[in-house]
């Protein structure tokens, strides 16, 4: 008899974390939109402006959120199809893993500028 | 004045048939078979076999919901002349439930799901000698709620209750929850918001908004489901 | 078929889950008594799901009303034919019903003050017949709709135990009288399942689908009807057929009284409001017989409407748009779902549609089934009761008002359920023996239909029953259609006897389960037949040509000879009468008195 245990209670945090962070990437969004059109041209432009204090914490910040909001997307893709929990948590992990990682890697390149 | 009419029925009996296939019929309809329902009763007269539920033939008991032409709706609200005649009508048992025959589906998980959200009013006050008063406007909250008549095309139009029909409540019991979250006269609203709280029960909406869109009573499942996120945010912060 | 079954034992089966068997279920289950309810349908399929207008109560909550002025306009409205002892029990009993479904959780309507809404309905007035009076407690225009899942929500919560989708086939009546339970099929896998039981509870509800035109579900088939006639028990006042005023032209769709108890008016070819040459005093609001029958004299003298002058217009173009949409939103979807026109702007098409069986298997007001024993005409069947439109209590005598059928289903639902777990606690017992005989003439019935070769079509032979009982027994009667149709309506058993499926399938065969009901609607409809040919006088909704309106006898009504209820039993199509009961339970006896309205 296989038995269907809900009530994990995270529901709503992540569905709240989800929506706040596409909120922060879509201002960042905006705030790129306005920010590289004032840059001066060529490699140099983009590097002084990515390297500002200001603008290297909104990218850090929006690298956070991005990483957090796939993760629940992700894992979302992952509860509707993969049904074996062993599977599943394996999937999770690496999925986990692969955010952590480029959310570092990304890191590291802007503050490398 | 009589014309034909072609359909393609999806058919499967377990008693005799290996596998499901799609039956080509057509029957002569005049002017007084004015719903697909209505054409229906006149194939079954034709080919007794053809297995499909209905009673009230007026849109309120939720029996005939099927799938015609590829989106889910209720054979008695179907007007024949609003479907395109040039090619056959193509019916199909509600997608996302088991068959038990040609066009009756299992509706266990469904019922199931509408079950799991305690579909009752649940008021631990002694019962007053009259009725518990609730005003005009409490009572506005239920309207576009209790209409319901579980037909099930709406959660078998959701491809989140297709993955998980056994964890997610569906649009329509999710209707269900919040029809007893809006009433005033309940006072499990804090149990019923803890029950839902769960990335499955409630949170596999992804607003795709395939309920809305089939809902033979025009009601609206997404903006219920909406509602009840409210009220969780709300009590959360 | 193989002639297997399997044998449940339960406390009660309820057999139906429409208002009444829910109503009684709870009963039952809330007693912590070991219940089984059978279904055909998912208990919210059931018909009183599109019951509309209301739920008749003397809360007085918009004016002064009583339960007395509620008695006196339902014995009224029975044309002095119900039962003056159960009457007064249900307009007694209606305050308390409809409050405890509030307290289920019924969304009902509300006034300003928070109280339940009331609305006008047809022939219900204040002060013994005075003027039209706010009685029925209403949820917009889907009060059915809203009770049916109220009451299902409610034995949710009592972890009531249904058999969903099991058609029921017979009752269990052993030798001495006394029901045992019924046999029933699972559609879903034609399994046969006897349900032993110490309580038999028929909540199946009326069998509208004998006639061609009806606002009936195709479930109204009678299937309690047919299995008491055929354990024996007759059928009381099967003769009287309520034609709704009301049911969308050629499509047979209600359309509630509540329309015209918000304001809407009735009108010829002409425009004129012909209910005022009919009734002055309650017009478009007196009782349904009264209105189905100036409906079709208008008709009949050529003042219809449309092309063939056949049906007349119900307007209620000139009501706020508001209240409509608020009040009657489900008629302003039916007007454009199944009359094609906007009722907000354009009238519509209406004519008297089959609605309602007055009749029924015959039982007290405590919901128990009784029949002519020896020396009594109301003697109890141990261990069988019924309750809802199958039952005839009889409260609505020749003639029911509008919002009474709810009220029965809910009043006689809860007191049968109360008989039944009084009776159990009274009496300890264990299942008696079943009866071997009654089983076998059941796996017999199903043995024939699968075994028929060269039969009647299920389809065919119940188009002609239809069209027999709308062409013989409509809302005017005639002497020799009568007759006629007596023989006519034998004709069609006989075809019934030899009915043929195509369809053997065990799997949810629907065919086969057309095919039974078919064999319980036959009952019902030689039954109503036989019964409107002996009553030789015009009472409610029973009108005969030969019994017309003179001084001895006004509205051809004839006290003298037929006041009293029929009793068909199916054993030699034999007719037997019981007198009425013109004793209330503490009043005084409302007296015979012509009616008009």
């Amino acid at each position: 008899m296989n038995r269907i245990v809900v009530g994990a209670h995270y529901g709503l945090k992540d569905w709240l974390v989800q929506r706040v962070t596409a909120v922060v990437m879509a201002l960042y969004t905006l705030l790129m939109i306005v920010a590289v059109p004032t840059a001066a041209g060529g490699y140099d432009g983009w590097r002084a402006l990515m390297s500002h204090g200001l603008i290297r914490f909104a990218s850090f910040v929006f690298i956070v959120c991005l990483c957090y909001h796939a993760w629940v997307g992700v894992r979302d893709i992952w509860m509707d199809y993969v049904k074996p929990t062993a599977v599943r948590l394996i999937l999770h992990a690496l999925t986990l893993l692969a955010l952590v990682g480029y959310a570092g890697w990304a890191t590291q390149i802007i503050w490398r500028l | 004045m009589t014309r034909n009419i072609q359909f393609k029925i999806y058919r499967y009996d377990p008693d005799k048939d290996a596998k499901p296939y799609m039956q080509d019929i057509s029957v002569e309809i005049d002017a007084t078979d004015r719903k697909l329902l209505d054409v229906m009763v006149k194939l079954k007269a034709k080919d007794d076999s053809i297995a499909f539920r209905r009673s009230c033939r007026e849109g309120v008991c939720g029996s005939d919901a099927l799938n015609i032409n590829g989106k889910n709706g209720l054979a008695c609200l179907t007007a024949i002349d609003d479907l395109p005649t040039d090619k056959p009508i193509v019916l199909r048992p509600l997608p996302g439930l088991p068959v038990i025959r040609d066009l009756i589906v299992d509706m266990t998980q469904f019922f199931k799901q509408y079950h799991s959200i305690k579909p009752y009013l649940i008021n631990n006050d002694p019962p007053p000698e009259r009725e518990r008063l609730q005003s005009p406007e409490d009572r506005e909250e239920l309207n576009g709620l209790y209409e319901c008549i579980l037909c099930a095309c709406c959660s078998t139009s959701c491809p989140s209750f297709w993955w998980n029909p056994d964890k997610f409540v569906g649009p329509a019991g999710l209707l269900a929850a919040y029809r007893f979250i809006a009433d005033t006269r309940d006072q499990a609203t804090s149990e019923r918001l803890d029950d839902l709280d769960d990335p499955y029960r409630l949170f596999r909406c992804h607003t795709i908004m395939n309920c809305v869109d089939v809902c033979p009573k025009g009601l609206n499942p997404t903006k219920a489901i909406g509602k009840i996120k409210d009220m969780m945010v709300k009590r959360a912060i | 078929m193989a002639a297997k079954y399997a044998i449940r034992k339960f406390d009660a089966v309820i057999v139906g889950a429409g208002g009444a068997g829910l109503r009684a279920a709870i009963q039952l289950s809330e007693a912590g008594l070991k219940t089984a309810v059978i279904s055909k349908v998912f208990p919210t399929r059931s018909h009183t799901v599109a019951a509309q207008g209301g739920v008749a109560a003397s809360l007085g909550n918009s004016e002064e009303d009583h339960w007395h002025w509620h008695m006196y306009d339902t014995i009224k409205g029975s044309d002095w034919l119900g039962d003056q002892d159960a009457i007064e029990f249900m307009c007694r009993k209606a305050n308390e019903v409809v409050v405890e479904l509030e307290h289920y959780g019924m969304p009902f309507d509300r006034t300003d003050a928070g109280k339940i809404y009331q609305r006008p309905f047809g022939g219900h007035m204040s002060n013994f017949g005075e003027k039209p009076v706010r009685r029925s407690c209403a949820a917009a225009d889907r009060t059915g709709h809203a009770m049916l899942h109220a009451m299902y929500q409610r034995n949710v919560k009592a972890n009531t135990q249904f058999f969903v989708e099991w058609q029921a086939l017979d009752l269990i009546r052993d030798a001495e009288g006394e029901v045992l339970g019924v046999t029933a099929m699972d559609m879903e896998t034609g399994e046969i399942v006897v349900f032993h039981a110490k309580a038999t509870i028929f909540a199946t509800g009326g069998a509208g689908r004998i006639f061609h035109s009806s606002t009936n579900a195709f479930i109204n088939t009678g299937d309690g009807l047919g299995m008491a006639a055929r354990a024996g028990i007759p059928l009381e006042d099967m003769e009287f057929w309520q034609f709704h005023p009301t049911g969308v032209a050629g499509a047979g769709v209600l359309i509630t009284e509540g329309v015209r108890g918000e304001g809407g008016i009735l009108r010829n070819s002409q425009g004129e409001r012909f209910m005022e040459r009919y009734a002055p005093n309650a017009k478009d609001l007196a009782s349904r017989d009264v209105v189905s029958r100036a409906m079709v004299t208008e008709i009949n003298e050529g003042r219809g409407c449309g092309p063939n002058k056949d049906f007349v217009l119900l307007d209620i173009t000139h009501l706020p748009p508001e209240t409509i949409m608020k009040r009657l939103p489900g008629i302003h979807e039916i007007a454009v779902q199944f009359a094609g026109v906007d009722a907000l702007k354009e009238p519509i098409p209406v004519v008297p549609t089959a609605h309602y069986q007055m009749g029924g298997i015959p039982t007290n007001y405590h919901g128990q089934v009784v029949m002519p024993q020896g020396n009594s005409q109301n003697a109890v069947v141990p261990g069988f009761y019924a309750a809802g439109e199958c039952a005839c209590a009889s409260v609505h005598g020749a003639n029911r008002l509008g919002t009474n059928s709810l009220l029965d289903l809910l009043v006689f639902g809860k007191s049968a359920g109360e008989s039944a777990v009084e009776e159990l606690k009274k009496s300890p017992k264990a299942h008696k023996e079943l009866h071997q005989e009654s089983i076998d003439k059941t796996l017999e019935r199903l043995a024939r239909l699968d075994e028929q070769k060269g039969g009647a079509s299920v389809h065919d032979t119940r188009l002609t029953l239809q069209r027999t009982m709308q062409n013989h027994c409509g809302v005017f009667r005639f002497a020799d259609k009568l007759k006629e149709g007596v023989q006519k309506i034998l004709d069609v058993q006989k075809d019934v006897q030899r009915t043929e499926i195509k369809d053997k399938s065990k799997v949810f065969n629907t065919a086969r389960i057309e095919a039974l009901e078919l064999d319980n609607l036959i009952e019902v409809a030689v039954a109503t037949m036989v019964s409107a040919e002996a009553r030789k006088e015009s009472r409610g909704a029973h009108v005969r040509d030969d019994a017309p309106d003179t001084a001895a006898n006004p509205n051809g009504r004839d006290d003298k000879n037929w006041l009293k209820h029929t009793l068909w039993f199916k054993e030699g199509n034999r007719l037997d009468y019981k007198s009425v009961k013109l004793t209330p339970l503490t009043v005084e006896s409302i007296a015979l008195k012509t009616r008009a309205y």
